[in-house]
């Protein structure tokens, strides 16, 4: 056993902490489902393979060789993930400021808070580098078994990039205490991280529609112009992308760059994050709020008054609206895809709508959770004089009006173009975000709004309901809007996801 | 006054609700009208189940309970609608005003709209809420945000106001508030039911006690009468309480 308040022992502490956590968002608190979740985990892992399988074992034997295009091509790759790294320990490290859980004990024991801290991000390091290497896994698996062992190499890179991306966004976040202040930075942190994980894939669609009318993301990356415009094949730059591929000097060099940096920044900055957090901690919401003018009551019936509570407090939290942003900024794409190509007689709408609809389904099963189950006051609901079925209604009608707030313009422009295709993305729209609002009905729990991020370890069945739902309604809608009668077929497997869920939701067995 | 002149403002028959364990057993309890009544008890004894199926937020396995001569389990909207429930924990929105949350509350209890803004006024005003009515509960201490839940539970003019632990961490000038308030309510004729564990507010406030162990009412009565229950007239309540759930526990 090591010597208390060393290094090691700190380590040792927050390893602990971090298995734990780990093990409670598995397990939803409930240790005795820890077989249930390893059983879960390995069929998962079997899916996953499968899934990467079918991607990438094409590319396993295919000898590439490191010339631009390749090497663009796989850059192009690692940044996508890089990008979504990012967003997750922009996550991990605004939380680790803002969560005050043990920060009064930290600060008062006689131990440094510099070494406490320096801990601390190693173990926000580990942790995304943990999850960096789970996620690249199946492909790295899959292309090393079906290839060469060279491709293991793959996993180095993607460490580096978790550690490189810890680096990004403590520097991040600590630019943005130095210059918004720590009462902003926890809200202007999140919407960043959101906008991080979606505006790499988002912009490479963007210039593919404005470029080549492609919804591609590598269109833009492969293009003539983009290769006559990087880097030579020899350049420092392809380094991670020839590690990938095999170069095990580029993949020394990778690490060693990565470890060093990560090392550097922690040094640099366990100071202030130490600095940073005591701000954090001492942030109150303040009386800031003040409205200008003051209105009267207004006569309201309780259906209404309900509806008007949804809206209002959605309205009013930044931190919400950006949980629910990436579902929002995925549509940009088929927005501008729809503007371009607007009036040019393609069925683009064919590929659109299925997006629209996808988008739609996930958008509403979140604003379902949250009006449904994140209910601040509900003994207050519970003991209003209005019938509990009726509340439920007025939930139910708030979340479809901000879906038809969103999707109506998208929905109308794709009428224009085509009385048919407007028909079958509106009814697309309301079936994928009526039915996971109705999936949400079934599995509804009592929880606060807070805890919107971890609605999903409430309840796996829903989240994974939700989502094969709205998969099976947007391929509904892409068949249905190509005329083709086998939208039946999909239809049905909806109809059932719902049937199933309702029938093995916990309020079905009560 | 006596009872028999007052109306009965709430009557539990054969109320029972079984968790695990029957968390309350077969409870007979009757409050009159312009009562100040307060139920105390050991932790677990069954007080705040009692009080939650009462205001509707939990169904009873049997029983009986009648609110202001209205079958609460037939008919639960027309029992709602003469009743206010407070917690201890102070259930409000963050992201609302003290005057939104008020006007919200009156939409829920389909007050109008003149009379609800005017009841509002003179809540927010008695409870020193004044100078924060536009400003967003998000930033309010513990003691304002019960406050804000207190002028909840009036806005609408409730027959019966029922609360459990209200008083559970506000400082000694909210508390006192919040106990001016409760008074000068039963003085207006209202009906207030009350959990504690502070005795000395049930000793100083209370029409009636109610001692409740193991899910059923073991005594109830005036200060004094149950002080002479136990037969030691001079004691306080602290004394008395503990000698009968002593006894009950026997």
């Amino acid at each position: 056993m090591s010597q208390p308040a060393t290094l090691t022992w700190l380590a040792g502490h927050e390893l602990r902490l971090s298995w734990r956590d780990w093990l409670a968002l598995m397990t939803a608190g409930g240790r005795s489902r820890l077989r249930t979740v390893v059983v879960a985990l390995i069929i998962f892992g079997c899916f996953v393979h499968l899934f990467a399988w079918w991607l990438v074992a094409g590319y396993a034997d295919a000898n590439l060789a490191p010339d631009t295009a390749t090497l663009a091509g796989v850059t192009g790759t690692l940044l996508l993930s890089w990008s979504l790294l990012l967003s997750q320990a922009m996550e991990s490290v605004t939380r680790a400021f803002y969560s005050r859980s043990d920060l009064d004990l930290i600060l008062t024991a006689p131990a440094s808070a510099r070494k406490v801290f320096s801990v601390r991000m190693s173990r926000i390091a580990f942790s995304v580098v943990l999850l960096a290497l789970f996620l690249a896994a199946p492909f790295v698996n899959v292309l090393a078994w079906r290839g060469s062992a060279g491709w293991l190499a793959a996993y180095g890179v993607v460490a580096a990039l978790g550690a490189v991306a810890v680096v990004a966004a403590l520097a991040l976040t600590i630019f943005l205490f130095r210059t918004i202040g720590a009462r902003r930075t926890r809200l202007m942190a999140q919407i960043v991280a959101a906008v991080i994980g979606a505006a790499f894939v988002i912009g490479l669609q963007a210039a593919a529609i404005l470029s080549f009318g492609s919804l591609s993301r590598f269109a833009a990356l492969q293009s003539d112009w983009m290769l006559d415009r990087v880097p030579a094949a020899a350049s420092v730059v392809w380094w991670p992308a020839r590690a990938v591929l095999g170069d095990l000097g580029a993949l020394a060099g990778v690490m060693v760059f990565a470890a060093v940096l990560l090392a550097a920044s922690i040094a640099l900055f366990a100071g202030r994050f130490g600095e940073h957090a005591v701000a954090a901690a001492g942030v109150g919401f303040g009386a800031r709020r003040r409205h200008r003018w003051i209105r009267s009551f207004r006569r309201r019936s309780p259906a209404r008054a309900l509806r008007q509570k949804e809206w209002t407090l959605l309205r009013r939290d930044p931190w919400l609206v950006s949980q629910t942003l990436m579902q929002i900024l995925y549509l940009l794409p088929p927005a501008l895809f729809l503007w371009v190509t607007f009036g040019s007689k393609t069925d683009s709408y064919v590929v659109l709508i299925p997006v629209v609809v996808m988008a739609a389904g996930q958008l509403g099963g979140g604003l379902a959770w949250l009006s449904i189950s994140g209910e601040d006051a509900p003994d207050l609901i519970g003991t209003a004089p209005i019938r509990a079925g009726r509340v439920v209604l007025a939930k139910i009608e708030a979340v479809l009006g901000i879906i038809a707030l969103i999707f109506a313009p998208l929905v109308l422009a794709i009428a224009a173009m085509s009385s048919w295709a407007g028909l079958v993305a509106g009814l697309g729209v309301l079936g994928a975000a009526g039915a996971a609002t109705l999936i949400q009905l079934c599995f509804r729990v009592q929880a606060k709004r807070s805890q919107f991020r971890r609605r999903q370890t409430s309840s796996r069945m829903a989240t994974f309901a939700e989502a094969f739902s709205s998969i099976a309604w947007a391929a509904t809608a892409a068949l249905a809007s190509a005329g083709v009668w086998h939208a039946l077929l999909p239809a049905v497997i909806a109809f059932a996801i719902l049937a199933g869920a309702r029938l093995i939701s916990p309020r079905a067995q009560a | 006054m006596s009872h028999a002149d007052r109306p009965v403002a709430l009557a539990l028959r054969g109320l029972c609700k079984r968790f695990d364990r029957p968390a309350v057993d077969a409870l007979d309890l009757t409050v009159y009208g312009g009562e100040f009544y307060v139920l105390v008890g050991p932790n677990g004894a069954g007080k705040t189940t009692t009080l939650r199926m009462v205001v509707g937020l939990l169904h009873p396995d049997a029983g009986r309970i009648m609110l202001d001569g209205i079958d609460a389990l037939a008919d639960p909207v027309a029992a709602k609608q003469v009743t206010a429930w407070l917690s201890d924990e102070p259930m409000i929105y963050d992201k609302l005003t003290p005057f939104e949350y008020l006007e919200f509350v009156a939409g829920l209890w389909r007050i109008d709209a003149a009379t609800a803004e005017a009841r509002a006024t003179d809540l927010i005003d008695w409870l020193g809420l004044g100078p924060h009515a536009h400003e967003r509960c998000e930033g309010f201490s513990r003691g304002m945000k019960q406050k804000v839940a207190l002028a909840g539970a009036l806005v609408h003019d409730p027959k019966l106001i029922i609360l459990d632990e209200p008083l559970t961490g506000l400082d000694a000038g909210s508390a006192r508030q919040v106990k001016n308030v409760l008074r000068q309510r039963a003085a207006a004729g209202g009906t207030v039911i009350m959990t504690t564990h502070i005795l000395e507010v049930a000793e100083r406030m209370a029409d009636r006690i109610g001692v409740i162990a193991g899910g059923r009412l073991i005594a109830e009565g005036t200060l004094d009468e149950l002080h002479r229950k136990t037969g030691a007239a001079q004691t306080t309540l602290e004394d008395t309480f503990l000698t009968l759930v002593a006894e009950e526990a026997a």
